[in-house]
């Protein structure tokens, strides 16, 4: 299951009807093995395509030597598809490199860059095999007992 | 010579789980294969077809190795290395991309390259 809160679920709504109709792509991060995503990085999509999504690769080294250095690691990678459904596709299952991370599928289709509810789901995609799990939208996320 | 070669989640299966460790080689063809060497069947995740994988990313020192001449790319000791997967994906239904099991296996080059 992913626990998100509130704030963090806007924000990546909101990226995703701002960049329609091409594809929006970022992270949440958070602290190592805590499977709690804290931090919201808007990735700027290098193939800026309607059906295509690739973080530029000097922006990609500088989020995980960021990640690295604050003992963060990628809990969410989320990424918006804008006339689909948002269920993984064939290239994101091949392209899943992340096994412990939250994949968001944020759809867009139905009203674009306007008000109006979007598809927001979530799945494991581990070895090419894909799991979708329920979504906990919480006000905020709760403190962690350490 | 020694390099330090940073390893992503997805590859540490092939390094017991270190996040980095050490290999040489005066170019990057050499230093996968003394990686390859120590750790077997990583340099089949970073290579195919002799040439780097299309959604592999490889940098040296902060630069990524396609604009140092990919496996060509001169090292010297002292350097680092940090391999990472592209975080991509997308819509596109073409078969373009979609080999079975085809982790991290395009091959279409990006970038300027020293042999094109």
């Amino acid at each position: 299951m992913l626990t998100i809160d509130q704030a963090t679920y806007d924000a990546i709504v909101a990226h995703a009807k701002r960049d329609h109709p091409v594809e929006a792509c970022g992270i949440v991060a958070g602290p190592e093995g805590s499977d709690r995503p804290e931090r919201f990085i808007e990735m700027v999509n290098a193939a800026g395509s309607p059906t295509f999504y690739e973080y530029d690769s000097t922006d990609l080294l500088h989020l995980y030597k960021e990640m690295d250095e604050r003992d963060e690691e990628p809990v969410v990678i989320y990424h918006s598809h804008t006339a689909t459904e948002a269920y993984p596709s064939v290239t994101d299952v091949n392209l899943a490199s992340e096994p412990g991370a939250h994949y968001v599928l944020v759809s867009t289709r139905e009203h674009g860059n306007n008000e109006g509810p979007v598809e927001f789901r979530s799945y494991s995609i581990v070895d090419g095999v894909v799991t979708e799990e329920e979504v906990a939208v919480v006000p905020t996320l709760t403190r962690s007992e350490s | 010579m020694a390099i330090e070669v940073r390893i992503p989640t997805i590859l540490r299966s092939y390094t017991g789980g270190e996040k980095a460790v050490t290999a040489d080689g005066a170019s990057l063809s050499a230093l996968i294969d003394s990686l390859d060497a120590d750790h077997p069947g990583i340099k089949e995740r970073l290579i195919e077809n002799g040439d780097l994988r299309r959604f592999v990313n490889i940098y040296v020192n902060d630069e990524d190795v396609r604009f140092l001449g990919g496996l060509e790319a001169e090292l010297s000791d002292g350097d680092q290395i940090v391999v990472l997967p592209a975080v991509a994906g997308g819509a596109h239904p073409t078969t373009f991309f979609a080999s079975p099991a085809a982790l991290l296996r395009r091959t279409t080059p990006r970038g300027p390259r020293k042999d094109r």
